[in-house]
């Protein structure tokens, strides 16, 4: 056998930016995160008859007010948390893309219902096979539609996910330019 | 039911109006030439009061000679009475003259019969789909159309996923 390649003992060095913060950027980040996770403002895209049960969730007998995500914002731009609720065929994708680009960062996108997350039964010529084909999405509800419950646990996982992202108080990255508009 | 209507349109056409027998339901039914569609609907219109079109739709047989089929649910809402015509529609002459000069709510009818069938409708005032997108290509309720032909408007995202298999929509 030749010998080891010598890259093969170079050390891997592990510089994960976790690591790299500062133990105050880590406490900000632990109050931000919790100032975040306990005041989703969210926007419901609600296209089919999820609507029906998300309406359900959010009066008295199921209140996700309790979660701190009380309050339907009536425009993307004031919203943290996108509530795709129901079927998007593909006419519709383009707009829900756009919905998205709107809402200010930092942004997180539920999939509310099988439609939503995956096409659910509709595999046809119409419908998109999950909205995760369009823009990213951090939690997947199933069921058809799925129970108060179900989503009640989504929004505590994604608000436990929320938690343990790293938040910045003021991010100084430059704005993302649509090309060809510098 | 309505077996009188059917009796006095195989009377005053008996060149145009062929076969007619009770459907599944007790609906009176009978076939039309193609060509005569707009004058039987008139005459049903102007002295049978059947002043309603409920629903038009067509139909792929695909494999039989004259393809498709143009489908009229006529109902008229004085005397309660329902018929419905049927028009063969071959393949290589796919045009119906259109109905919307006798019943004005035929329009998105037939823009349907269009749109998902590839049945054009000569004479109509507003000749788009009605449902799909302009730049879809073909017409999806055809048989021939692939089970899961998609045309997605913008790009999707590739994803992996462990039931749904890698890469965008296309795929299938």
């Amino acid at each position: 056998m030749a010998a080891a390649n010598e890259l093969d003992t170079v050390p891997v060095i592990a510089t994960r930016r976790d690591e790299a913060q500062s133990a105050l950027q880590k406490i900000i980040s632990k109050g931000v995160g919790w100032g975040r996770k306990y005041s989703l403002f969210q926007y419901p895209f609600v296209t089919a008859c999820c609507g029906m049960e998300y309406m359900s969730l959010a009066m008295a007998r199921y209140d996700l007010d309790r979660f701190g995500a009380a309050l339907p914002r009536f425009t993307p731009r004031q919203a943290d948390l996108l509530l795709v609720v129901g079927t998007i065929n593909v006419k519709q994708a383009p707009v829900l893309r756009r919905i998205w680009e709107q809402m200010a960062e930092p942004k997180w996108v539920m999939a509310f219902g099988v439609c939503a997350s995956s096409g659910g039964f509709y595999d046809n010529y119409a419908t998109v096979q999950g909205i995760d084909r369009i823009i990213p999405v951090d939690v997947y509800v199933p069921g058809c539609p799925p129970r108060p419950e179900q989503v009640i646990d989504a929004i505590m996982l994604l608000q436990k996910k929320i938690q343990d992202q790293p938040h910045k108080l003021m991010d100084r990255q430059a704005l993302p330019l649509p090309p060809g508009d510098r | 039911m309505s077996k009188a209507v059917i009796d006095a349109l195989v009377e005053r056409f008996p060149e145009a109006v062929y076969d007619p027998y009770v459907g599944v339901g007790g609906d009176d039914c009978a076939f039309v030439k193609k060509d005569r569609i707009p004058e039987v609907c008139r005459f049903l219109k102007a002295e049978r009061g059947f002043d309603m079109a409920p629903y038009i739709t067509a139909v792929d047989y695909l494999g039989q000679d004259p393809r498709y089929e143009v489908v009229y649910n006529l109902f008229a809402t004085k005397t309660n009475e329902r018929i419905r015509l049927r028009v063969k529609v071959p393949e290589s002459d796919c045009v119906v003259p259109t109905v919307t000069g006798v019943w004005r709510g035929a329009d998105w009818f037939e823009r349907y019969c269009y749109d998902m069938y590839g049945i054009r409708i000569a004479g109509h005032p507003d000749p788009r789909r009605l449902l799909m997108y302009e730049e879809f290509v073909g017409h999806p309720l055809r048989k021939d159309y692939p089970l899961r032909g998609r045309q997605p408007l913008m790009p999707e995202r590739e994803i992996k996923d462990l039931f749904r298999g890698p890469g965008p929509s296309t795929r299938d």
